[in-house]
């Protein structure tokens, strides 16, 4: 099936998300939609699959003009989307999942259980899924999950298939299959849209490339050209690919985690008995597949974790069992892994964000009495130190880009007197611009001889913030190994094989 | 792992427990021990302190039935002694089984309940005697509203939308079937009249709750204040007025079925009941196996766990939500008419009495489930019957503590006290197209 | 969420999470922001037509307008209901002067008697009886306030205190028990009390925060279904000698207050209004300290706003819970104090309440769960019942009516949309 897009243009209040995008895709091609986050990639799909409504500019499937009113007719015209969220429900069975919408019916609307089975045991043996229809869906690993993803695109006999940023969760080994699947489909002679930030996978798989700035077409690229011809295509600028630091000056052994050993709610052990230290003056970066430990991990450094054992030290002083105001009190910095959820109170003002954590005592704080003009006068301190993008302390959280809200988190968190810094996915969802900002101030917290955990699922940020990097596998801990090692060494590292030849750095 | 599936956040009214606060490691299987030990403790002190002498009779039969069964007379203390010890071993295999980390099957509450009853029973009633049909009958029949109400509010939580005002639509229902009776002068035109003005206070329950996204707990609480006010003055400046013509409905009359109702014991509970019992029995099965099984019911259920999920399949998400909570509404209404056209036979001021709220707590004790729900609104009818019952014979209990026991189990349900229950995980959650 | 691919400011992203226009909890959101530039760059015409626009299409109209349609409202049902109206309605196309002179008749009655029962009786010829009306609203306005600050308060932390009845009844016997029960003198009766009413009151809240703080029971539910335990145990009391049942007598009724734990009246014995009114003005202010400058208040604002940043910030959220809801539970408590030592100091009964615990939800949310707001909602609300009261006695309309424009008003204002398509103005920007 070949999709044309002519002119598409979708605005939010005064937001021009797209702004007159046209873009053609043809039958067994795979052709990737690359963008920075927020450059209005997922919005044009979305119009594409009904679920907005374009503002100006028009659809054509094989030559016909189409006018969707909601996904039903995307669906019905032969368009299969795989969510960046997933779009299934968790309670329900594969089988259930797949013919939601589409469902075979015997009398009086009975369901046709064993129809639906049949179709995903069909489909999923011919491209080798392994999928079992009566299995939940949320008990089925994230890649699972994915594929019944494809399955239900494909048990609907999607022509057309659109992969919104499918890898994100993925291990790079699942990363691989997925490309492989993508091949295939290809080969079956359906039409593929890959929509992607991540330059490598780009590259691999993609027949045509086109960029996406700001809402506009900027361009097709070549799929052979270079990382940094793609980058800076897709900022509108060159752009550091490496973070500037010097060699690290070391200095004590200052936080040492030892048997830590945190169950979540579920029972289920999510951190697996591991020990690491971390100097002072040193990042030590934690890669792994999200859904790894991380989580778990910083929270449980954090005491947001109820049931942990083992030792967390810090400057000898042991945080395990203690409170979370007593962790912060103790020097704790935490950038939390989703600023909407654990860093930002959306309804309050930055200011009123900036003494989140220092609501018990000075200097915001006398006899129980909020000291409004001293914590005025901070916030437009931190306004113009951190740069944040604003019109002034008075506005909410809530109405800031991305990246503006975690330059307060930020501001917040290295404003106190740290003795560590907790950095979860620092740079998750934010523009590049403010990626540059954070990874400059993580580097300038460990110069000042702090030091710093930081978690990243993005290997490259990894790679450039790390003195040592550690990856988690299952809760446990696959090695310590230098900032050095090669890429493909950690990629298989972080499904859990080992090499034999590796040796960890000790400290 | 944690999955990459969007799970849409309940701050926006929902019903289950707050994951921010709640300790993350449950008692798990330790609480239904820890109760049933509680309970056959009590039920053995009171024995102790005031124990009762004499017989206690327990007459199965009713004088029409075609066979007879006998009445047994049983000696109150002993039997209830009896019964403590039953309970106590019943208590002891709890207890075995949460050692050795085995799960808790349903029997062990259910024999425990009726154990723990029948010396409740022979203890309260000694020297005197319970009629076992009378106080299960009038369970059921006293039940009638709530399964209703409980039903309605299963079918519209399960699509997402939280039913506070089940109270209200009770209360319209029964206001609305009082008049239509009358006017017409069959309870037919009533019933349906009910069902009519249930669906009515659901429509601006969705309006609001659907289309203009208010929080739906409070349009839900703010909705049976409108119907309070409103049926408290139209009562007043209409229906009393003109009581003859507007406000004297027929009642249903009792319509034993001819051979179920024959059947001993059974019979004279199930089946000698109003035509508004024998539509309950059907519009539960009805539901239950429409919501599991049907085309209809998987929708439902998937607007209700995963709004954006099901939009994304083409489900028309609020266009189902308005459909499903004006049905549920209807079924809420209906449940109505028993207060108007079955209970007495007129509408009067505040005459539901608060059992809409008490169908929300069988909504969540019954953990959404319409079976379950049904059986939790049963629970809660007998209580109110049994309290009934004990006041008539002089009983030593309090009846306001009686009374009191359907919220206080309530409270202690969803205080994880007998399980913690999951509800939809897009209950409450309004759902916003683009 | 952080990945959402949508330009920026993230507050137009279209899945935010849902909230209603009607979020008690939250001071109305400024508008979005898109750059700091862009504002300087406007004109002063398109500022002044942007004001214009704002009140027509803002909150300010919305609420005013809802007013207006719940009153329309009530006028219909006054109209529907009288029976000159009807009779007149039977010829309207022979005599329709008949009909809007009835019509008139009923609704200007009725607003009128609302008028004279609430504000000023401008057929009597004292002043101090012709404003004795002020009075009355002043006294029915004391316990909805000091109720909506209850349920106000409890919305600042995202908890919905549905269980004021439950509050008062158990405050109000509390306070009841100690006013008869005990011979004391007044400086030391009064407010022992007041302040042992308070405190029951905020035990009976603070078992719903304490079980949502330990267990996650979510407070709707038990809140409610404590307002029947509430009930049956004042019930209880009531049959017991010992405890609030007067002797010899089969009603469930407790033996008048002594005069040393009376609230004493504000204007000398002519007018009803006595010292419960004050009590909800230095509650007003005391709750808007609370609420806006001390640290207490900040945290309550910080967990109800976001509940998981507040746990990751060290905010202890179980505890907030708790101590929110007996605060709540406290004022609450106060508003049952005002009733048996004041209003109604004849002796504590089961509708001590008078319905004001659910009155409050409705003070609460007029007035945006903000002291000032509730101020002046439970001030309007007061002088609806002491209007309602007069017009049933002498235009014979039930005062179930104040019940329905009451809840009505609640509802449009939630909807400020819906109010907009009634009276066709024009939408407001897409938030």
């Amino acid at each position: 099936m070949r999709l044309v897009l002519r002119g598409i243009t979708k605005r939010f209040g005064s937001v021009v998300a797209n702004d007159s995008i046209s873009l053609t895709v043809e039958p067994g091609e795979i052709h990737c939609l690359l963008g920075e986050n927020g450059a209005g990639k997922s919005t044009l799909m979305n119009v594409l699959y009904g679920l907005y409504k374009a503002d100006e500019g028009e659809i054509e499937l094989d030559g016909v003009v189409q006018h969707f009113t909601g996904p039903g007719d995307a669906m019905a015209a032969g368009i299969g989307m795989v969510h960046q969220h997933f779009m299934l429900i968790p309670v329900f069975t594969v089988a259930e999942n797949v013919m939601l919408g589409n469902e075979s019916t015997g009398f009086a609307g009975n369901l046709d259980l064993d129809a639906a089975r049949d179709r995903v045991t069909e489909i999923s043996d011919r491209f080798g899924f392994a999928v079992r229809p009566e299995a939940v869906v949320e008990d089925l690993p994230v890649g699972v999950q994915q594929r019944v993803e494809i399955i239900k695109a494909l048990s609907r006999d999607a022509e057309l298939l659109v992969f919104d940023e499918p890898t994100a969760v993925l291990t790079p080994q699942e990363t691989d299959e997925l490309m492989d699947i993508m091949r295939q489909l290809k080969e079956a002679g359906k039409a593929i849209v890959f929509i992607t930030h991540k330059l490598r996978e780009v590259r691999e798989v993609a027949d045509r490339i086109t960029v996406i700035r700001h809402g506009k077409v900027v361009g097709e690229a070549d799929p052979q050209a270079s990382n940094a011809e793609l980058a800076s295509m897709m900022v509108g600028r060159p752009v550091e690919l490496v973070v500037q630091k010097a060699a690290p000056t070391l200095g004590e052994e200052a936080f040492v985690v030892k048997d830590l050993r945190v169950v979540d709610a579920a029972g289920h052990t999510q951190v697996d008995g591991i020990s690491f230290t971390i100097r002072a003056g040193e990042v030590l970066a934690v890669a792994g597949v999200q859904g790894n430990g991380q989580t778990e991990l910083t929270e449980a450094i954090m005491g947001l974790q109820d049931d942990t054992s083992g030792s967390i030290t810090l400057d000898g002083i042991e945080l395990v069992g203690k409170s979370v105001r007593k962790v912060l009190d103790s020097g704790v910095g935490f950038i939390p892994e989703d600023r909407q959820v654990d860093g930002l109170v959306p309804g309050f003002t930055i200011a009123e964000n900036l003494m989140l954590n220092r609501s018990f005592r000075s200097p915001f704080v006398k006899n129980g009495a909020l000291r409004i003009g001293a914590l005025r006068a901070f916030a437009q301190q931190k306004l113009t130190e951190y740069d944040v993008r604003a019109r002034d302390i008075d506005s909410l959280a809530a109405n800031l880009s991305g990246g503006n809200q975690q330059k307060v988190v930020v501001a917040r968190e290295l404003s106190r007197d740290l003795r560590l810094l907790v950095a979860a996915q620092p740079t998750r969802g934010v523009d590049v611009g403010s990626i540059e900002f954070i990874h400059k101030q993580v580097v300038a917290t460990r110069d000042s001889g702090i030091p710093v955990l930081v978690v990243s699922t993005e290997l490259d940020e990894v790679v450039a913030l790390a003195d040592r990097i550690m990856v988690l596998y299952r809760g446990q801990i696959v090695g310590i190994v230098p900032a050095d090692t090669p890429r493909e060494t950690l990629g298989l590292m972080m499904t859990g094989e080992r090499p034999t030849d590796l040796k960890d750095v000790a400290v | 792992m944690s999955t990459a599936i969007e799970q849409p956040t309940p701050d926006s009214g929902g019903l289950a427990p707050d994951t921010v606060v709640t300790p993350t490691r449950s008692a798990g299987t330790r609480k239904l021990p820890i109760i049933l030990g509680v309970l056959t403790i009590a039920l053995a002190i009171v024995l102790l302190r005031s124990g009762h002498s004499g017989k206690t009779r327990f007459q199965l039969a009713v004088d029409s039935d075609f066979v007879q069964l006998p009445d047994i007379v049983v000696p109150s203390g002993p039997t209830a002694w009896v019964m403590v010890v039953i309970s106590l071993a019943l208590t002891g295999e709890s207890v075995r089984r949460m050692l050795a980390h085995l799960r808790q099957p349903i029997w062990i509450p259910i024999a425990f309940a009726i154990a723990w009853m029948s010396g409740f029973l022979s203890w309260a009633a000694a020297d005197s005697r319970i009629l076992v049909v009378s106080l299960l009958g009038g369970a059921v029949a006293l039940a009638v509203p709530l399964v209703f109400g409980a039903l309605g509010g299963v079918l519209g939580e399960r699509a997402g939308v939280v039913n506070i005002a089940i109270e209200g639509q009770l209360l319209l229902g029964a206001f609305a079937a009082a008049i239509a009776a009358s006017t017409t002068g069959s309870p037919w035109a009533g019933l349906i009249a009910a069902a009519v003005a249930g669906a009515l206070v659901a429509l601006v329950l969705g309006l609001f709750a659907i289309t203009y996204f208010v929080d739906q707990v409070i349009v839900g609480v703010v909705l049976n204040v409108l119907v309070l006010g409103l049926t408290n003055f139209l009562f007043r400046q209409v229906l009393t007025p003109n009581a003859d013509t507007l406000n004297s409905p027929d009642r249903f009359q009792r319509l034993p079925i001819p051979i179920l109702g024959d059947i001993p014991l059974i019979g004279p509970i199930l089946f000698r009941q109003t035509p508004l019992v024998y539509l309950l029995y059907i519009v539960v099965v009805v539901v239950a196996y429409a919501l599991y099984r049907t085309r209809w019911g998987l929708r439902v259920r998937a607007v209700g766990e995963h709004p954006k999920a099901a939009d994304t399949v083409g489900i028309k998400v609020n266009r189902t939500r308005y459909r499903t909570i004006l049905l549920a509404g209807a079924i809420a209404g209906m449940g109505g008419a028993y207060y108007s056209l079955v209970s007495v036979s007129q509408f009067n001021r505040e005459m539901t009495g608060g059992a809409g709220y008490i169908a929300l707590a069988a909504v969540i004790f019954g953990k959404w489930d319409p079976i379950r729900a049904t059986l939790a609104a049963l629970l809660f009818g007998f209580a109110t019957n049994l309290q009934g019952v004990l006041s008539a014979i002089g009983s030593p209990v309090p009846s306001q503590f009686m009374l009191m026991l359907p919220y206080l189990v309530t409270i202690f349900a969803v205080a994880g006290l007998v399980g913690r229950s999951r509800p939809p995980a897009a209950d409450g959650v309004p759902y916003r197209q683009q | 969420m952080s990945d959402d691919d949508q330009p920026t400011p993230e507050s137009e992203k279209p899945d935010r999470t849902p909230r209603s226009d009607f979020d008690v909890a939250t001071e109305p959101t400024e508008p979005a922001e898109v750059d700091t530039a862009e504002d300087a760059s406007a004109t002063p015409e398109d500022r002044s037509r942007s004001v214009l626009r704002e009140i027509a299409s803002g909150d300010a109209m919305a609420g005013v307008l809802a007013v207006f349609l719940a009153v329309f409202v009530g006028s219909v049902m006054i109209a529907a209901t009288d029976e000159t109206v009807r009779q007149t309605a039977s010829y309207i196309t022979a005599r329709p002067s008949d009909f809007f002179t009835a019509l008139w008749e009923a609704i200007s009655g009725a607003y009128s008697a609302m008028f004279r029962g609430a504000i000023f009786n401008y057929i009597l010829d004292n002043p101090a009886q012709q404003w004795r009306p002020l009075t009355e609203t002043l006294k029915f306005a004391g316990p909805l306030i000091l109720g909506g600050l209850g349920v106000g308060l409890a919305f600042r932390a995202a908890l919905f205190n549905i269980g004021g009845r439950g509050q008062m009844l158990i405050a109000g016997g509390a306070a009841g028990w100690i006013g008869f029960q005990l011979d004391l003198p007044m400086v030391i009766h009064l407010p022992l009390a007041i302040l042992v009413g308070m405190l029951f009151g905020a035990l009976w809240g603070g078992i719903a925060g304490l079980l949502k703080a330990r267990t996650g029971a979510h407070e709707v539910i038990v809140t409610i279904m404590l307002n029947y335990v509430g009930y049956y145990l004042l019930f209880y009391a009531l049959t017991k000698e010992w405890l609030l049942k007067t002797p010899g007598s089969v009603n469930p009724k407790s033996p008048p207050m002594h005069d040393t734990a009376i609230l004493p009246k504000v204007l000398g014995d002519t007018f009803n209004l006595h010292f419960g009114f004050v009590l909800a003005l230095i509650a007003v202010a005391v709750v808007w300290w609370l609420i806006n400058r001390s640290t207490l208040g900040y945290r309550i604002r910080a967990v109800g706003e976001n509940p998981h940043a507040a746990r990751a910030s060290g905010i202890n959220v179980g505890r907030t819970y708790t101590v929110v809801m007996m605060i709540a539970g406290a004022l609450l408590g106060l508003a049952g104090v005002n009733q048996v030592l004041g209003t109604v100091s004849s002796g504590v009964s089961l509708d001590l309440d008078a319905s004001i615990g659910f009155d409050a939800i409705t003070v609460a949310l007029l007035g945006r769960s903000r002291p000032l707001g509730i101020l002046a909602a439970g001030l309007l609300f007061g002088a609806f019942k002491a209007g309602g009261f007069t017009m049933q006695a002498s235009e014979n309309i039930s005062v179930d009516l104040v019940l329905v424009v009451q809840s009505l008003i609640v509802l449009f204002l939630a909807a400020p949309p819906l109010v907009r398509a009634i009276f066709r103005l024009p939408a407001q920007e897409a938030k």
